[in-house]
């Protein structure tokens, strides 16, 4: 078994088509049949990724990779397990079967334990960009070096990357399901740093002629000229305007207490709260694969298709999502959200869209008699799982706002803030955009205005 | 293996390259967990390939294939090359790297029972067991528990010559309580939290961490955490456990004296670092009874960031950070060292996998013990608080301001243990909190822990790092902040 990889010079290399990733699926599920396997499942994974990393105003690492990984689960008698290679071979395939069979075998049975499910239906979407899968490590250079040449005329220094993936996947099952998806993906982010000060910006798109690097290295630049000789403000609870990229790492930690699964296991924040006023009623979710500024495959780990949930309306927690064993076991529909299995945290929402509103940033500082913008947070962990307490740090650009106009740059503050009180004291929204941070995977949230956002301590910068 | 990796570095040679290295790595990794008494995760998986760095027109460049024939690794060389001339096109100086000799050598690390060979039956018997101990107690809600194995290989290879063999055993283990009640998540683990412990050992790790007899006293705690006092908020003395003390010497003192960091070249990602190059050898890091090495050899222990060698093919070092109190050493590689005037790298690339560049990394940072014993400590305290088992963590992003909660705390009065206190937290500034130490408990009680999801570099690479520690003593800690309210 080969996949197209050619081989020429210094080309880079080319992804299978999607029939030679079914091919391995059909490979291994002939294989598991005559070794009289009941019931398989195969996931195919193809990566081609690259990435350019610049930092001191120059590129100091430059990688390139390509993985293919197939991964197995069998299923006999109410035991079930996965093994995973990136061998291709039928002899390692077939290996693979085994490993995983001889798992399965090693375990009690699961009476809950569900059999794969057939042939499903599912609505197609189209996010892979050639521009993207074809960008080459000398585009990626002159765009840094642009940058860093900014950078330089400015007396800052550039810090970022510049990278761009293609991948496919593919899924199939003994009772007949089949499903694929590929896409592409390019991020460019920046940091600009003037003396000790710093700022950021950052972006990501299916389609790398949605991002503009020179754009972004110009906005880092001048917000960071901006935060230089930051005055220190003393903590306390302060009315502060969020970037989106602020909102999404914090609400990104909110969104596994969706999952049923953590209902049923009594470690989400939403038990006893389903149904009530949780957030504000300027706040409604929804998880949406489908939505133009989302990426991701349209079914889950299962090969369910991805449904479009309703979570909060109007403040109000309403819908939660479910893998089939977590639907099942309340009467449910599965929603298409489910991991790979086995696993033991069922699903969770990964196509997050925040309803916006129309303020602008600058009409949120300008209605602002005293407050703080925010460029990004930082480390953010989890103190309190019931109260969702969130602690971490200001980062990167932290301006105070004074009679409606930025005044100073301000020393990073540490927060200890509950997400769900931070949601029902938002005041204002602006639109909901792709956002993109460090700490969450991408969602479609919209910048914030929110009032007493607790800040308990300040650091030295 | 070294055949392929021969035809790479032959390959990148041929292309224009002035240096390259290779790493051919076979990983191999199980998984197994349980949850509320039904197998969770069951898996298994392998993967292997090759990373080929190359040196070409002065800047570097890096392709990885798992496709591991001759013309795969000849096709991911070249591919090599052309990035590394593409990196030139935005180059500020030529990379300059430290010497250091060609080495051939094998290594293994030590362990008794190979985790691959044990029956699974026998390791879920015991997580099961474990899961049923926990469920016992009334009040616990959720029951977890873990267990993971990994074997990698690796064959390092460059054109100065090295051909080096490693293959470590890793072994991890933990069980973990939840107790919900009203409008209040509790939880306690064993013998750490995210994952429990994990050291370079074989299946002998599991069976030392005797997980059934600490299973009952673990969910008891979890749930009587809810009738306890909340840690209170005030500046006061602090005793940290050994895992929350490992977990404080990461992120304060392994992350800081990272070199690249120092250097800007994580200011995108994971920040840089307040230990600049002029404080080398003039900055009181801490007080005079703390000192602290950045020690990857065998000797110092079977830990996470033990190795024979590094992924640049440098011996294990064993460096002093901080000695007596004082700053004295950086975390640096091949490329860094010269910069502060170092005649060799001190040994500390590391890589997650055959796909991922080298780069800076923890290996085992620990604090060297004291001369206390743990039940003099407590009884030389009049007035505490000991915090056990990480909950939280987080530091600022050139990591001076920290702040970490705990799963559990116990009130010290008069030289003796109290009553417990749930929700501790404390938090501080680096230098301020290190100079503030005043007692370190003796070897007896010196544990390696292993901290298995240290994440760095974009693409983002997790790494296993040791950090050997003994419960210590700290005055004048902010306690409490987590929780406090203006």
């Amino acid at each position: 078994m080969t996949m197209t990889r050619k081989s020429g010079a210094a080309a880079m290399p080319k992804a299978g088509a999607t029939r030679e990733l079914r091919s391995i699926i059909d490979t291994v599920l002939r294989l598991a049949k005559s070794i009289g396997v009941a019931e398989t499942e195969v996931h195919v994974d193809e990566t081609i990724s690259a990435l350019t990393r610049f930092a001191n105003n120059a590129i100091h690492q430059n990688v390139a990779e390509h993985t293919v990984n197939v991964s197995v689960r069998t299923q006999v008698d109410l035991r079930t397990a996965r093994a995973t290679t990136n061998r291709i071979d039928e002899d390692s395939l077939r290996a693979a079967i085994e490993a995983s069979l001889s798992l399965a075998h090693s375990q009690p049975k699961n009476p809950h334990l569900l059999p794969l499910p057939g042939k499903q239906r599912c609505r197609g979407v189209y996010r892979f960009i050639r521009k993207t899968a074809a960008l080459r490590p000398e585009d990626r250079a002159r765009a840094v070096r642009r940058a860093c040449d900014l950078a330089v005329k400015k007396g800052q220094t550039a810090a970022g990357i510049f990278s761009s993936a293609q991948t496919q996947s593919a899924m199939g099952n003994s009772r007949g399901l089949f499903t694929a998806y590929r896409d592409t993906h390019a991020v460019f982010s920046i940091t600009m740093q003037e003396d000790s000060a710093a700022s950021w910006a950052k972006e990501n798109a299916a389609d790398v002629a949605d991002i503009d690097p020179q754009r972004l290295a110009e906005r880092a630049s001048e917000k960071a000229h901006r935060a230089t000789d930051a005055r220190e403000l003393a903590p306390g609870r302060y009315t502060v305007i969020l970037e989106p990229a602020a909102v999404l790492d914090l609400v990104g930690f909110l969104f596994y207490d969706f999952a049923a699964t953590a209902l049923q296991d009594k470690r989400s924040c939403l038990n006893e709260r389903m149904g009530k006023h949780v957030f504000g009623k300027n706040i409604s979710i929804v998880d949406d694969v489908f939505h133009p500024l989302q990426l991701g495959a349209p079914y889950d780990g299962e090969g369910m298709p991805r449904q479009r949930v309703l979570l909060v309306d109007r403040g109000v927690p309403k819908n939660l999502v479910y893998s089939r064993a977590s639907a099942k076991a309340v009467k449910k529909k599965p929603t298409g959200h489910g991991f790979m299995l086995p696993n033991e945290y069922g699903e969770a929402p990964m196509n997050l869209v925040f309803s916006g509103g129309n303020a602008s940033l600058d009409q949120m500082i300008a209605s602002t008699e005293r407050g703080l913008l925010v460029t990004r947070l930082w480390y953010i962990r989890e103190v309190d799982p019931y109260e969702k307490i969130m602690t971490g740090m200001t980062r990167d650009g932290l301006f105070l706002v004074e009679k409606g106009r930025v005044t100073s740059a301000a020393r990073n503050f540490r927060f200890n803030q509950s997400i769900l009180e931070m949601l029902r004291n938002v005041e204002m929204l602006g639109p909901a955009v792709r956002a993109t941070g460090e700490e969450a995977f991408e969602m479609v949230v919209p910048a914030m205005k929110i009032r007493d956002f607790h800040f308990s301590e300040v650091t030295k910068f | 293996m070294y055949d392929l990796a021969s035809a790479a570095l032959d390959t990148a040679k041929i292309r224009g390259a002035s240096y390259a290295d290779v790493r051919v790595m076979h990983l191999r990794q199980r998984d197994l967990t349980t949850k509320n008494g039904q197998v969770g995760t069951l898996a298994q998986s392998e993967s292997i390939g090759i990373g080929i760095r190359v040196l070409a027109s002065g800047a570097w460049g890096f392709a990885s294939t798992d496709r591991m024939t001759r013309e795969g690794v000849a096709a991911c060389a070249a591919q090599a090359v052309s990035i590394a001339k593409a990196s030139a096109l935005a180059k500020r100086d030529d990379v300059v790297m430290a010497p250091e000799d060609a080495y051939v050598d094998s290594w293994q690390s030590p362990f008794r029972k190979d985790p691959f060979e044990i029956p699974l039956e026998t390791q879920l018997a015991l997580l099961l067991a474990a899961d049923a101990e926990m469920r016992g107690v009334k009040g616990v809600t959720l029951t977890e528990t873990d267990m993971q194995f990994r074997k990698i290989d690796s064959w390092f290879a460059s054109s100065v010559g090295s051909r080096i063999h490693q293959r470590k055993m890793i072994t991890g283990c933990g069980i973990v309580a939840t107790s919900f009640q009203g409008d209040e998540i509790q939880k306690r683990s064993y013998p750490n939290s995210f994952g429990g412990q994990h050291a370079l050992q074989g299946y002998e790790l599991v069976e030392s961490m005797d997980l059934l007899n600490h299973a009952p006293r673990i969910a008891e705690e979890a749930v009587a955490l809810h009738a306890a006092a909340q840690c209170p908020q005030k500046t006061g003395t602090l005793i940290l456990g050994g895992s929350q003390l490992g977990l404080q010497i990461h992120e304060s003192v392994g992350h800081p004296v990272e070199l690249d960091r120092v250097l800007g070249q994580e200011a995108n990602f994971a920040g840089t670092s307040f230990l600049t190059l002029d404080q080398l050898n003039k900055l009181r890091y801490a007080s005079d009874i703390v000192n602290v090495v950045a020690d990857a050899r065998p000797e110092h222990g079977q830990g996470l960031g033990t190795f024979a060698y590094d992924d640049e093919g440098v011996p294990a070092q064993c460096t002093d950070v901080i000695k007596a109190g004082q700053f004295r050493g950086y975390l640096s590689n091949r490329e860094t060292a010269h910069l502060i005037g170092l005649q060799r790298s001190s040994g500390t690339m590391r890589t997650e996998s055959w796909n991922r560049l080298p780069i800076i990394r923890m290996t085992n940072v620990s604090l060297l013990p004291g001369t206390w014993t743990f039940d003099d400590l407590v009884a030389d305290t009049d007035d505490g608080i000991l915090m056990e088992t990480n909950r939280s963590w987080s530091i600022d992003d050139r990591r001076y301001q920290f702040q970490f909660s705990t799963e559990i705390g116990w009130e010290i009065k008069g030289g003796k243990r109290g009553r417990m206190l749930k929700n501790p937290s404390y938090s501080g500034i680096t230098t301020e909190f290190w100079n503030s130490c005043d007692a370190i408990c003796e070897r007896e009680h010196w544990t390696l822990w292993g901290t298995p999801n240290c994440g760095k570099g974009q693409p983002m690479q997790t790494m296993g790092t040791g950090h050997g520690a003994s419960p210590s003593r700290f005055r004048n800690v902010r306690i409490g902040t987590a929780f406090s309210e203006q």
